[in-house]
């Protein structure tokens, strides 16, 4: 290998001692959010495949579909979604080179937990709504 | 004392030799999300509480169906290649395999439902007509 100074490198944090910065928490809650997102995904295939299979099937997916676990599962999963979205959009900043500064990913963190639960409201307001 | 650079570790694909093409398909997918996201969400949010019939007349229609393929297909894939990031951040040796062939199988039977479900209600509204 090269010559290189190997004594002196930031050491990863210990996680069961160290409080998670801002940053931190909102990065990881990208990967989790995204992860999380195959419950909903799962559950509207399943809904459209019983749509084609039989009315039994489909009774049953659409009710559990349209049940308070549902319900759960595809808030849930939208606001998800948004969080997911918002943190690409961000991830896309941090490639081309902006908004990797300490003040900047404490700003951005917080834009993406607003705007998260921002979007997740005005999409149930839009849904009941209309 | 060796007489390399640090600039040799550095040029080039780096030394995991691998990752470049990786990472362009996560941008490239999710960049198409963005744009497909919001339109899924509107395409699903109004199909919910129709009626079976009504339904697949719905998802029958270009719009909805091309949509939610897209979503689904491409959502899929950037599915499969990000749970194979934090695989092999988190497991190891034969777990680490297993965990990729199972998501890897996973994304792609995922696509294949959804599909099977969409060109039957497609086609169906075909044979009625």
């Amino acid at each position: 290998m090269a010559d290189v100074n190997r004594g002196n490198r930031p050491l990863s944090p210990h996680l069961q001692v160290y409080r998670l910065p801002l940053a931190a928490i909102t990065s990881i809650m990208t990967r989790i959010t995204g992860h999380a997102l195959v419950a909903g995904i799962v559950l509207i295939v399943w809904w459209l495949v019983a749509a084609v299979t039989s009315p039994g099937a489909f009774a049953w997916a659409d009710w559990v579909l349209r049940s308070w676990l549902g319900f759960l599962v595809l808030t849930g999963s939208m606001w998800a979604l948004w969080y997911h979205l918002l943190a690409g959009i961000r991830h896309l900043f941090y490639d081309a080179g902006y908004g990797m500064t300490i003040e900047a990913s404490h700003k951005s963190s917080q834009a993406l937990i607003a705007g998260s639960v921002g979007l997740a409201v005005l999409t149930l307001i839009v849904f009941f709504a209309f | 004392m060796r007489y390399i650079t640090p600039r040799k570790a550095a040029e080039g694909l780096g030394s995991a030799h691998e990752g470049t093409q990786h990472h362009w398909a996560m941008t490239v997918t999710a960049v198409a999300l963005l744009i497909l996201t919001p339109l899924f969400m509107i395409t699903v949010a109004r199909a919910i509480g129709l009626p079976q019939e009504l339904l697949v007349v719905y998802f029958g229609r270009p719009f909805p169906a091309l949509i939610t393929a897209l979503f689904i297909i491409v959502g899929m894939l950037h599915f499969i290649k990000g749970t194979r990031i934090m695989i092999d951040d988190y497991l190891q040796g034969g777990a680490r395999k297993a965990a990729i062939i199972a998501s890897v199988i996973f994304g792609w039977a995922v696509i294949a439902f959804a599909i099977y479900a969409l060109a039957r209600m497609g086609l169906g509204a075909i044979v009625v007509i």
